[in-house]
């Protein structure tokens, strides 16, 4: 294999777990309150402006700002879902999707009016510093930026398995009559649930302002980047969630090294038409 | 010297410096205005928004100081501004719209295909179309009588583009060994691409181009796109991109060190636009662009360039600028001619245009029986702390040609 080659695959991994996060918090939020978020790019684009802004007016690292903005969308996700989609859950699939469809384009319009259509990215000082690793080059910013998508990840995991609310929203997903039966606030889970989706989202969006410009109809893109992730992975599934984003990564870089750059998108729908045809609940999905 | 701080030129200058040009002015005519004071009403379709959205807003600012220097030629105007927001639909409709308002010429629309679905509203109403940006070679081939193009063809700026590669080459005393080929896949960068292809055996360059890459402009990064370039050894970029993907193709190449000779543009926009300059910094230095591009020796290009800089102090003076400014000239020029506003009127007086006085480098604005004008030349413009300036031909020469340019970590 040529270092060039191997260079690209590293690149292809590390974009691909920032991709992961992104896609991790709308598997969370479909394992556990069976809503699809139809809006989900769109918050992301929303964190992404939320870090350029940071950084632009406040000097401030995406970095160092990702927690602070993961937590305002963990606010923001909680209040919309006790607010707006909880009255949804109980109706019919195409009523909560045109409710999320017509949020997203509420967030797109308002991100064209409040940001206008130009693309705009953060520079970040390190922003084209490279590591040498023996032969190979590695992006320090995507480095970092995979780094930390990938601590959220364990740590959002490790939260699930060890902690009472992890447990207890665990058990919300698996026997949602159990969990009433025993006593959980399943309103108040769910809520916190789609405050956690969010805040990936947030954490996604702060790590991929670095990698990526943002404008209008980067949130329609990175939900449809989202879904192929996650039903690639098997949606539900957070380990789908990170293996399918690595997977898209790795796949996209291939197609355009040894195919055409051009076919990198397509190359990811075909992995997700495969997929869905030989095993329709995800590489990690469980058959439900 | 930037091109954009010429000793300053007043209007009033401007117009006493232009009469003398006023025989080139129509055929045989004068500056004095021929027709009433009734303003010549011009529709304006331009990528307003969208991806395209920062090369509009530059023609549009062209267009924004233009009203006022065709007033000071007795050839008023009335701009009617409309958004295509870089979408093929919306500007046909808008076209449309811009008709049924009362335009009596369109101009527009910098993207090839908006400007041929726009060229088809205009066909189908006998509107005329003054084309200010688009390269795209079959607008002029498709026997459109109300279409008139005052910008070169993909081809021609290809030719234009290879041939002043080898006059750097020359001047340098420095040549590539062999070049690799990346290019947008839009329809301009396949039009472009088509032209290389075609053109490029057939004129004799001494260096081979050993892959051509075609991507899609609005990915999210351009990472495998570069490597891949960057493994084919070559130490030439020839790059055919816009805004963002220029910025995008430069970014990768910083970081995985891929260091040619040079990166050069036969005639794309991208490498020598504001953002360019703003987020890529000392990295956009050096970056070759070979383009029409303004004649600073004008009596009407430093008026031009005045207006702008009294208008816009911050923005930078780009081609766009200036083929807008003439679109809008040659659609003002017919209505003098024709006495009349009428959309058929000016049509029957366009394929006589000759103006010999305007503000972009080449000879006098004429049209062939396609409605292409053929007189469009093309410069060289090299990047130099954050401003283009003109380093080909000798004669509009601004600084020397650095070629090859230095490796990214040498730079300052």
């Amino acid at each position: 294999m040529s270092i060039d080659l191997a260079n690209q695959i590293v690149t292809g991994i590390l974009t691909g777990l920032v991709y992961s996060l992104m896609a991790l918090g709308l598997s969370v939020i479909f394992g556990v309150v069976r809503v699809v978020n139809f809006a989900h790019g769109e918050m992301t684009a929303l964190a992404m402006y939320a870090a350029w802004a940071l950084a632009t007016w406040l000097d401030l690292d995406p970095l160092l700002g990702m927690p602070l903005i993961a937590l305002v969308m963990f606010g923001c996700g909680y209040l919309l879902q006790r607010g707006l989609i909880d009255s949804f859950i109980a109706k019919p699939e195409h009523m909560q999707f045109i409710l999320l469809v017509s949020l997203a384009i509420i967030m797109v319009n308002g991100s064209l009016l409040a940001f206008g259509p130009d693309a705009h990215g953060v520079q970040v000082s390190y922003g084209f510093d490279t590591y040498e690793m023996g032969p190979l080059l590695v992006d320090k910013v995507r480095l970092l930026a995979a780094a930390a998508s990938l601590a959220f990840s364990l740590a959002l995991m490790v939260f699930f398995r060890r902690s009472k609310t992890g447990k207890a929203i665990r058990a919300c997903a698996d026997n949602l009559v159990g969990a009433r039966v025993i006593g959980l606030d399943v309103r108040r889970l769910y809520a916190v649930t789609f405050g956690i989706g969010t805040a990936c989202v947030g954490a996604a969006g702060a790590l991929l302002s670095m990698l990526i410009d943002v404008m209008p109809p980067t949130g329609p893109e990175l939900t449809l980047l989202a879904f192929i992730i996650v039903i690639v992975g098997g949606l539900g599934s957070m380990t789908g969630a990170l293996l399918g984003g690595v997977l898209i990564g790795v796949s996209e870089v291939l197609a355009g090294y040894f195919l055409m750059p051009s076919m990198k998108s397509m190359f990811s729908f075909a992995i997700l038409i495969v997929v869905l045809v030989a095993r329709p609940q995800g590489l990690l999905g469980g058959r439900k | 010297m930037p091109v954009s701080r010429f000793p300053f030129v007043s209007r009033r200058d401007f117009l006493a410096g232009t009469a003398a040009g006023a025989a080139a002015l129509g055929v045989g005519g004068s500056l004095r205005p021929a027709r009433a004071a009734q303003p010549l009403k011009v529709g304006l379709l331009l990528p307003l928004s969208g991806s395209l959205a920062r090369e509009g807003q530059s023609c549009k600012r062209g267009a924004d100081v233009t009203p006022a220097l065709m007033a000071d030629l007795g050839m008023p105007v009335q701009l009617m501004i409309a958004d295509t927001e870089t979408n093929l639909d919306t500007a046909r409709t808008r076209a449309e719209k811009l008709i049924a308002d009362g335009a009596e010429v369109l101009i527009g629309a910098f993207e090839s295909a908006q400007t041929l679905a726009v060229a088809q509203v205009c066909e189908q109403r006998g509107v005329p179309l003054v084309i200010n940006i688009a390269a795209a070679p079959n607008i002029t081939e498709q026997g459109f009588k109300t279409v008139f193009r005052n910008f070169p063809t993909a081809p021609r700026l290809v030719t234009e583009g290879l041939a002043l590669m080898k006059e750097m080459f020359k001047t340098s005393g420095t040549t590539p060994s062999k070049a690799v080929f990346m290019h947008n896949n839009d329809t301009f960068g396949t039009a472009m691409a088509g032209a290389v292809g075609k053109l490029f055996p057939t004129l004799e360059m001494p260096f081979p181009i050993v892959e051509t890459i075609s991507y899609d402009g609005a990915a999210r990064d351009l990472a495998v796109e570069v490597g891949k370039a960057k493994a084919t050894g070559a130490d030439l970029l020839i790059l055919v991109a816009h805004g963002e993907d220029s910025i995008k193709v430069i970014r990768e190449m910083v970081k995985q060190r891929f260091e040619p000779k040079a990166v050069v543009s036969p005639g794309s926009p991208g490498m020598y636009e504001v953002q360019f300059y703003k987020t890529l910094g000392k990295y956009a230095d050096y970056s070759l662009t070979n383009l029409p591009w303004i004649n600073p020796h004008t009596k009407m290009s430093q008026a031009l360039l005045t207006a702008f800089g009294k208008a816009y102090p911050d923005a930078l003076f780009e081609m766009n600028v200036g083929f807008t400014f003439e679109a809008i000239l040659i659609a003002a020029d017919a209505a003098r001619r024709a006495g009349s506003t009428n959309p058929k009127a000016l049509l029957d007086v366009l394929p006589t245009t000759n103006i010999a006085d305007h503000v972009m480098i080449g000879g006098p604005i004429v049209f062939d029986a396609k409605g292409q004008n053929t007189n469009t030349r093309s410069a060289t413009i090299q990047n130099f702390g954050g401003r283009p300036k003109v380093v080909f031909p000798a004669e509009a020469a601004e600084a020397r040609v650095v070629f090859p340019a230095p490796g990214w970590q040498q730079r300052g």
